[in-house]
């Protein structure tokens, strides 16, 4: 209940119109700041499934198979441009961008990480980072403005983001895991 | 092996359904997966259906009152541009002094059919600083003539009717979408090509076109 009450917060703070203005007016805070929040909400009230509920889902949801792909596919939109200006742009896309990230992305992945397993997260990171990078060049070094809404200078520093997120995770993840794997001296 | 197999049967179903139904709503939000971006959105949605946009007030380099709808029987292209621009304006106007120079070379055969209108979105462009810009332009302000729009509300409609999102960048630019705006014989915004567009690609257009428009009068019949 505490996890639940906790990501409705987050979703609210989210919501308040100066964050929104600030963070939205970045294109790197949108894509990097907020969008990843609103995720992290729904990862936070994941945890505050109840157990019984944790066990109807995990029925359909094996080896974390059916969240992952969800959440893959459904976090991708968010890398078009065309979502970014259309969250902008129209307040139902904004609504959708409040509702799906928690729901269909940070939800989803929460409640099937553990079950996927080292190879399954391994081969997770190993998609998705390689693909932040690529778009993540391709906003950096497009020689036209992919968003109306947003300056290209910031369409820029949005893509250098995207590649530093993408090496940060994976260099970070990669020490842990290699840590867990050596032998203790 | 049903041991095997059995557990699966409704993650399975559950991923093939969660992946169908999203990936349907990212192919419909991105026109079946053919618009990542707003400005070919626009482009696509303008060549499925050529859409009317408002005859607002313009006034030319010349001071002269007229609409886009004064150009109705004729075929017209459209850009935005605002005068100081160093950079998409430069080259969306260099796209249109070639457009204007080769339509000239068809005029001395008698087939010219194209005409220019450059519209600016800035309201400090006076029609000193219009002329001025058409000059540098070697335009001659008759079959290529440039625009301000003076009422604010009538700016806001127009740009909004042809899908043009104009960001002010202080002190005084602007980052906007730039195109080559055709408009049909019904003066309706029929197609949005790239802003380097030639004679040639803008030929091609206009044949779909009125290729396009003899299927729709046929089946009308």
């Amino acid at each position: 209940m505490t996890w639940m009450l906790a990501a409705l917060a987050l979703v609210v703070v989210l919501a308040l119109p100066a964050s929104r203005d600030a963070l939205e007016g970045v294109m790197a805070a949108h894509m990097l700041v907020q969008i990843p929040l609103l995720a992290l909400a729904g990862a936070m009230a994941a945890c505050g499934v109840p157990l019984a509920w944790r066990t109807r889902i995990a029925a359909w949801n094996r080896r974390g198979v059916s969240g992952t792909a969800l959440a893959l596919l459904a976090s991708s939109w968010w890398m078009v441009p065309r979502a970014l200006d259309l969250a902008l742009a129209s307040p139902a896309m904004e609504v959708t961008k409040f509702a799906t990230l928690p729901l269909l992305v940070g939800a989803p992945l929460a409640l099937s990480w553990r079950p996927l397993g080292g190879v399954g997260q391994g081969f997770v990171l190993a998609n998705v980072l390689p693909m932040w990078a690529v778009v993540g060049w391709l906003y950096a070094v497009a020689p036209v403005r992919l968003c109306n809404f947003y300056l290209a200078d910031q369409q820029v520093a949005a893509g250098i983001g995207l590649l530093v997120a993408s090496v940060t995770v994976g260099a970070t993840t990669g020490f842990l895991a290699f840590r867990s794997i050596a032998p203790a001296r | 092996m049903r041991d095997l197999v059995l557990p699966w049967r409704r993650t399975a179903a559950a991923t093939l359904a969660l992946c169908l139904i999203v990936g349907a709503l990212i192919a419909y939000g991105t026109d079946g997966f053919r618009a990542m971006t707003s400005e070919q959105a626009r482009r696509n949605a303008v060549a499925r259906a050529p859409r009317l946009v408002p005859a607002v007030a313009l006034e030319d380099q010349d001071g002269r009152r007229f609409t886009l709808a004064d150009y109705r029987g004729q075929l017209l292209a459209v850009n935005f541009v605002y005068t100081r621009c160093r950079a998409l304006c430069t080259l969306s106007s260099a796209g249109f002094e070639r457009l204007d120079r080769e339509e000239r070379g068809r005029a001395a055969d008698g087939t010219r059919r194209l005409a220019l209108v450059s519209i600016s979105f800035d309201s400090s462009d006076t029609p000193e600083r219009l002329r001025e810009y058409a000059t540098r332009r070697s335009a001659d302000g008759r079959t290529w003539r440039f625009a301000r729009i003076r009422d604010s509300g009538a700016r806001a409609a127009l740009l909004e009717a042809f899908g043009i999102v104009v960001i002010p960048m202080p002190p005084a630019d602007f980052q906007h979408n730039a195109a080559v705006h055709l408009m049909d014989a019904d003066g309706r915004l029929a197609r949005v090509l790239d802003l380097d567009a030639t004679a040639l690609d803008v030929r091609r257009e206009l044949e779909s076109m009125t290729d396009a428009h003899r299927v729709a009068t046929a089946t009308d019949r």
